[in-house]
């Protein structure tokens, strides 16, 4: 199972109530069914995302989250997930907005893009990063709001958002946790949990 | 070989009749003495009788939903492309059940019928139907049939609307719904364009207040206008354009030319309006629009949709189509969010297609078969 995903399930209650922003193909979601028996849907609006869904039986709703969640009550979920999908939002500080209002807590995953890796690509080479997490070129690339866990956080402060939670992700290739220590430069994935 | 004995077809197919003698009374108050419904089945029913599907017809639908019902017929079932054998409603898992509804002029009993009370054909003192009243007849259908709780009561536009009653009039006999390009209640527009075509009926000589058939005449113009109206709406203005354009059947725009000029989407109207009005009846039409008209699933529910649906016990597959602006996408987006707010289990699709509202019945249309029956096969029997 992907790392992120084994993380998000511990903040997971059981039985609880989630939307899954850009639920992709399922996989998440139908973890969640099997290990928290959780009800929940997920929305996607990749025809092939849907279609895994409903081959998992997932409740999968094609839905559009940049035009944002206007369909859903207030503090309708307990938790709204959105993993890897805020950098592609045309507007991820509105959807981030949306998220708190319709979920009681939030958890946003993305990549850092202020890894040391972007940087050095950046600095040195003066290309816009490509890497095995982030494989597309400038022009191509979904990813169209990228962050750094800084960027992210200051977001949260503005919008007076609190992060209850943060778990950062990184490949510990020489055995050494420094993404630990320098996350904003070592970290790949951040998982956060937030609620306002 | 024969195309019904190909291997996705249910090949030749015998409808059959049902007769129900115990009195119905309807949504209006008056009292159906009895009725005949005709059936039409496909595949095997398993020995738990936990394989059943229910096909709810639209407007001018019926119960020969699959197959051929002999080697002449120009065309199969109505929805052929989506029932029989490795389709998406697949008969070698189902048992399918297609009828024509009462009020329908396809078998059974409705308009055409003769009135044991007078001994003349009803006409247009057939009672008032409300898609409760058929829901109510399809569950003495399945009592008849020995089934006890359908696997899946499918059905698109006022089929669509008839599946979804039965979630809340029978919640425990249905375990998913299938609601394709359909709606909680129609709009004003939908109504006006109704209204329109009935209007067209009604102002038929031939129709005399819908006691046409007694007379031996026939509303052909009427009720061939009502249906290039209706036709229209079913139809997307793309999927006109790229069929039609501005072709031109006959005549010519040359200059010095002064001849009647025809264009293509003229006379495929007329043809069709023409083919429908003779193989259906005014009575049925004007029946049937009204039905439609009167729907609105959450009338007794405070007019809340969530809380209607709070009732069902089942699971829902919603599907709309880009294009179809008759049952627009927004109108199936309005019953996936009441299933979310009655925290109901619901997929939902919204499907891109050239077809408009026609596009539930049109086969070869791969996203659509490939959810359909991805959902078909997910269904526990």
């Amino acid at each position: 199972m992907r790392l992120d995903y084994k993380i998000i399930e511990q903040w997971i209650k059981p039985k609880s109530r989630v939307l899954d922003l850009g639920c992709g193909d399922g996989t998440l979601l139908n973890q969640l069914a099997l290990t928290k028996q959780v009800r929940s849907y997920g929305l996607e609006i990749s025809e092939a995302g849907i279609q895994a869904c409903i081959e998992k039986a997932v409740n999968v709703i094609e839905q559009n989250i940049d035009e944002g969640l206007h369909n859903f009550d207030d503090k309708s979920f307990d938790t709204v997930i959105m993993s890897q999908t805020l950098q592609t939002m045309y507007y991820p500080d509105k959807v981030l907005a949306e998220m708190l209002r319709v979920g009681r807590e939030c958890i946003v995953t993305f990549p850092n893009f202020g890894h040391w890796r972007a940087r050095m690509q950046l600095l040195f080479k003066g290309r816009m990063p490509v890497s095995d997490l982030l494989p597309y070129e400038w022009y191509n690339t979904p990813n169209i709001h990228f962050c750094t866990f800084a960027d992210f956080e200051a977001l949260c402060r503005r919008m007076e958002v609190t992060v209850l939670d943060r778990v950062v992700v990184a490949n510990s290739r020489w055995g050494l946790d420094v993404h630990r220590l320098n996350p904003n430069w070592f970290g790949e994935t951040g998982i956060y949990r937030v609620s306002r | 070989m024969s195309r019904f004995s190909q291997a996705n077809s249910v090949g030749l197919v015998t409808p059959q009749v049902y007769r129900f003698d115990q009195p119905l009374t309807l949504a209006s108050g008056r009292d159906l003495p009895a009725y005949d419904l005709m059936v039409e089945t496909y595949g095997e029913l398993n020995a738990t009788a936990s394989n059943a599907v229910l096909i709810c017809h639209a407007l001018s639908g019926h119960h020969h939903a699959a197959g051929w019902h002999s080697a002449d017929d120009a065309k199969p079932g109505w929805w052929d492309a989506y029932i029989g054998p490795g389709k998406a409603i697949d008969t070698q898992k189902f048992f399918v059940v297609a009828l024509n509804n009462i009020g329908g002029c396809h078998g059974s009993t409705g308009p055409t019928s003769i009135n044991p009370e007078t001994g003349k054909i009803w006409g247009g003192d057939f009672p008032t139907l409300r898609v409760r009243d058929w829901v109510a007849t399809q569950a003495r259908l399945a009592d008849r049939l020995g089934i006890a709780q359908w696997a899946a009561v499918v059905g698109g536009s006022l089929g669509g609307m008839q599946a979804m009653r039965w979630t809340l009039e029978y919640p425990d006999r249905v375990r998913h719904c299938v609601a394709v390009a359909s709606a909680l209640k129609l709009s004003a527009q939908n109504i006006a364009f109704n209204e329109t075509a009935r209007q067209a009926i009604l102002g038929d000589p031939d129709f005399v207040a819908g006691h046409y058939a007694e007379q031996g005449r026939l509303p052909v113009k009427g009720l061939s206008v009502a249906r290039m109206i209706g036709h229209i709406t079913y139809l997307s203005d793309d999927g006109m354009g790229q069929k039609f354009g501005r072709e031109l059947r006959s005549g010519s725009f040359d200059q010095g030319i002064d001849e009647p000029v025809e264009f293509q989407i003229e006379s495929y109207l007329r043809y069709q309006g023409k083919s429908f009005s003779k193989v259906f009846d005014a009575n049925t039409y004007i029946l049937m629009t009204h039905a439609l008209d009167y729907f609105d699933l959450a009338r007794e529910y405070n007019h809340d949709p969530a809380q209607a649906f709070r009732r069902a016990l089942c699971n829902f597959l919603v599907v709309s189509f880009t294009t179809d602006w008759r049952f627009a996408p927004a109108r199936s987006r309005e019953i996936v969010n009441a299933l979310m707010r009655a925290d109901k289990n619901v997929t939902y699709a919204e499907v891109e297609s050239p077809y408009g509202h026609d596009a539930f019945l049109v086969g070869n249309q791969p996203r659509y078969e490939n959810l359909f029956a991805s959902y078909m096969q997910g269904i526990a029997v």
